[in-house]
């Protein structure tokens, strides 16, 4: 027997020919399904061993040097930073009532939920946006673009010179200025203020923070940005996921015999939350 | 040669030899039908001669760097060229052809036939990982040939985040390549968990679908973390992201780890499948059930997990600490288990069984001599006092190529020539076959065994010249390095020659239990005229062979009324 040309596969069996969502190969419906879902399950296993590189990163540079990390986080606004993931944690309830809609066919529903998760989504990217804005015309970017301009004094002694920390294959000088310098100062250089003044805050916790900038301070926003910087290249992906469940859902195309695509993305969807959700305390909320 | 059921005693398919009719070859025409099509068989073509071409490319390559080593100074290229051959050697080795290797060009094609399946779970994923392959090579091929890499195909840092050159386009071409193997093993995965026949169980799968799947689960979770170290020295390259960068504060040690944290695992995705056919070969050219199903299949798996945790026995020389080598190299002894549990099963399994010397046959034979010798040198670089010594000699050249050729390569030309009949409906010449496998097996020891040697007398790799009393080593490997391509030659225009001429293939020409010799060679579109049931993909004893037909046939009195 001849097929058309484009398509190899043979025409539908009995069985598939009334579904026109049941791939040839798949016996049944749920069949299919339950292959979609472990299929997406490893998707975002993939996702998260992607970051884990980066929360890695992160962790041994914490580890090795704290204080660039205690330094660095006071130039995070910490509203903010609360305010983005209130706006996810409302996105993923959006998109999980979504697939419910899906699910039941409420089809007016699913669609202004999924544009009210897109519109969460801009949200956080506009706050991002306002974030990154600070940070560039305070010149806090990663390492070879860090200029910061507000002041900062050079320590007034010689750090001691530390043992080298594991991990450093070079001869570099690692000396870093350790906290327990910070207990000799007697007075505080002023610290410019952070994109809402949170700065100033920390200011009254200085017996934790150094004041002066450690060495390799630009570690921390380096690290700050490929981490945010990779998340909210996610959320953008998932804008235009979502825009693209949105055109399918206003066409009709989900229902309760197939909303597989919706569960999918939402699935998708969670996983950029929980990944800030991680990313919010690690970066934000170090003490 | 149609051949009708002839015997109520036999069972044997309609028709055996699909050529003359139609099959997944021929049932629809033009480039559009194969470029844009679903069918696992046909991306599987693709992918068997794409890779193959790679390996071409990269085999090449191999001789044009061998060359330059015959004289202890320049040969035939320059300093700076020289570092780029081996440099793309490795990079079109690793990447296009030994990773995607024998999942994508035999896996493809044979994982759902022998599920008895009409396909994959997901087609679609299928061919964007082909065509992702097929871009990723352009990507890498093109910027190593235009932008003067020269960094070997480990990329280390600082060396790459400052040298000039188009490193970002080469690394956004692997980046390209990972995503094409995660697609893959994501679909195998899923595949085997959903369309395993009624009756399949687990425990009743091939265990070349075992080895599949401890692959799958390797590129799944492994080759994500390449990702994200290819994107983070692209990063750090363009934006000066400081990472690995000492003078901005970095480390180019953490470039190390996440390097090697997927590069170890990325040898098993290289060896569990090439085991895997071992599996499926050793049992039909011995006519033998297998010994010790259970413990190879859970031998898939061990060592695919296990090959998470040795990453550091690459960086025993690179300042980490005693006490993290220590327990790497412990590791590293560990993994040797797993391994020999295989080699011991696959040895009982030809005990006292009636031993077929096919040209698959003498591929797996060769296996089991050189992935010993593979193994066994891994495990002289596991030690750490030793390694301290072979650590980037020669010594480790040999004994990657010994257990990535001589393992890899050589069971994938085994699982070549035994699949061969099934996607092309003909019979190669076995003399021939057999000539092939002999020249590459002599050539590839001459080759490799005179590196061991001089390894550990003190040359290092990736040198472009060498001290004088290296030459003698030298020039007999380049020998051997010549004679293995002459082999290749030999085997590929046996290959070649077979589909025009070959004997047409019955469906069963090597009595395998296996699902996929219950349709035609080649199969038809989709894959089974009726869905087969699944057995014992290990009991020969209902086979027995036809002389008329020059293959075999299932005897079942039951077939009867």
């Amino acid at each position: 027997m001849n097929h058309d040309s484009r398509d190899p596969s043979p025409t539908g069996t009995p069985s598939h020919s009334g579904n026109p969502h049941l791939a040839h190969h798949f016996e049944t419906p749920r069949q299919q399904y339950e292959a979609a879902k472990i299929g997406m399950w490893l998707f975002l296993a993939t996702e998260i061993l992607f970051f884990s590189g980066l929360f890695c990163a992160y962790a041994v540079y914490r580890a090795n040097h704290p204080e660039i990390f205690i330094w660095g986080h006071q130039f995070l606004d910490v509203t903010m930073g609360a305010l983005n993931t209130v706006i996810l944690l409302i996105s993923s309830f959006t998109m999980a009532w979504a697939v419910r809609a899906a699910q039941q066919g409420r089809t007016r529903t699913l669609v202004a939920l999924l544009i009210v998760t897109i519109l969460c989504a801009f949200g956080f990217l506009g706050i991002k946006f306002v974030e990154y804005h600070h940070k560039w015309e305070a010149g806090l970017l990663w390492a070879r673009a860090y200029h910061p301009n507000h002041e900062h004094r050079p320590g007034t002694e010689t750090p001691p010179v530390a043992p080298p920390v594991t991990g450093a294959a070079t001869g570099a000088d690692s000396s870093v200025a350790s906290i327990a310098d910070t207990a000799n100062r007697t007075s505080l250089p002023a610290v410019a203020p952070g994109p809402s003044g949170m700065a100033a805050l920390v200011v009254a916790n200085a017996h934790h923070a150094p004041v002066d900038e450690p060495r390799n301070a630009q570690i921390f926003f380096s690290v700050y940005f490929a981490m945010t910087g990779l998340h909210g290249l996610h959320v953008i992906v998932g804008i235009f996921l979502l825009a693209w469940l949105a055109l399918r859902a206003r066409r009709g195309e989900f229902g309760p015999g197939y909303f597989t695509p919706v569960d999918m993305v939402g699935l998708y969807w969670h996983l950029v939350d929980v990944i800030w959700i991680y990313l919010f305390p690690l970066l934000y909320l170090i003490h | 040669m149609d051949t009708q059921a002839r015997d109520l005693d036999e069972e044997r398919p309609v028709v055996e030899n699909a050529l003359g009719g139609v099959n997944y070859l021929n049932a629809t025409h033009g480039w559009r039908s194969w470029a844009f099509t679903l069918d696992h068989k046909r991306i599987g073509v693709m992918y068997l001669v794409s890779i193959l071409s790679a390996f071409l490319f990269g085999g090449i390559l191999a001789l044009l760097i061998r060359t330059e080593l015959l004289t202890p100074t320049r040969t035939i290229m320059a300093a700076k060229t020289y570092n780029q051959m081996f440099t793309l050697h490795g990079a079109v080795m690793i990447f296009l052809f030994i990773i995607p290797g024998i999942p994508a060009a035999l896996g493809n094609f044979i994982l759902p036939l022998m599920l008895g399946a009409k396909d994959v779970a997901f087609p679609r994923l299928n061919l964007a990982s082909y065509y992702l392959w097929v871009i990723g090579a352009i990507f890498s091929i093109v910027a190593i040939l235009t932008g003067s890499v020269d960094t070997g195909w480990t990329f280390y840092t600082p060396y790459s985040t400052s040298t000039d050159g188009a490193i970002i386009a080469v690394v956004a071409g692997a980046f390209i390549l990972g995503f094409s193997s995660i697609f893959t093993g994501l679909n195998f995965i899923v595949t085997l968990h959903k369309l395993r026949p009624p009756g399949m169980t687990w425990f009743r799968m091939p265990l070349f679908l075992w080895a599949l799947y401890g692959t799958a689960l390797v590129q799944v979770l492994a080759t994500p973390v390449l990702g994200i170290t290819l994107l983070l020295l692209i990063v750090e390259r363009a934006l000066g992201l400081g990472i690995f960068d000492p003078s901005l504060g970095g480390d180019p040690v953490l470039f190390q780890h996440f390097f090697w944290f997927y590069s170890h695992p990325a040898v098993y995705i290289m060896i569990l499948p090439a085991m895997g056919v071992i599996s499926e070969l050793v049992v039909v050219f011995s006519r033998k059930h297998i010994f010790g199903y259970k413990l190879i299949a859970y031998s898939s798996i061990a060592i695919a997990l296990l090959g998470f945790l040795v990453w550091g026995h690459h960086m025993f020389t690179s300042g980490q600490s005693n006490l993290v080598s220590m327990i790497f190299s412990f590791l590293t002894f560990f993994i040797a288990i797993p391994s020999a549990i295989k080699v011991f099963n696959w040895v009982a399994t030809m005990y006292k069984g009636e031993i077929w010397l096919t040209t698959p046959m003498w591929y797996t034979l060769s296996f089991f001599l050189l992935f010993g010798i593979g193994g066994l040198t891994g495990l002289f670089l596991g030690a750490l006092a030793v390694d301290v010594h072979l650590h980037d000699t020669y010594f480790v050249v040999a004994h990657f190529h010994y257990v990535m050729f001589g393992g890899t390569v050589i069971a994938f030309l085994g699982g070549l020539h035994y699949w061969w009949p099934k996607i092309s409906g003909r019979m190669f010449n076995d003399s021939w076959g057999k000539v092939g496998a002999a020249m590459i097996f002599v050539g590839f020891n001459v080759t490799f065994m005179s590196q061991f040697i001089m390894g550990s007398l003190g040359m290092p790799r990736r040198y472009y010249n060498y001290p004088v009393q290296f030459t003698p080593f030298h020039q007999i490997s380049t020998v051997g390095a010549y004679l293995m391509g002459i082999g290749f030659v030999v085997t590929a225009v046996n290959l070649a020659y077979s589909l025009k001429h070959g004997r047409l293939a019955p469906a069963n020409p090597w009595g395998g239990a296996t699902l996929e010799w219950r349709t035609s060679s080649p199969p038809p579109v989709e894959n089974f005229t009726e869905t087969p049931e699944a057995g014992d993909p290990y009991d020969l004893s209902n086979l027995k062979y036809d002389e008329s037909l020059g293959g075999y046939v299932r005897r079942d009195a039951e077939a009867r009324g």
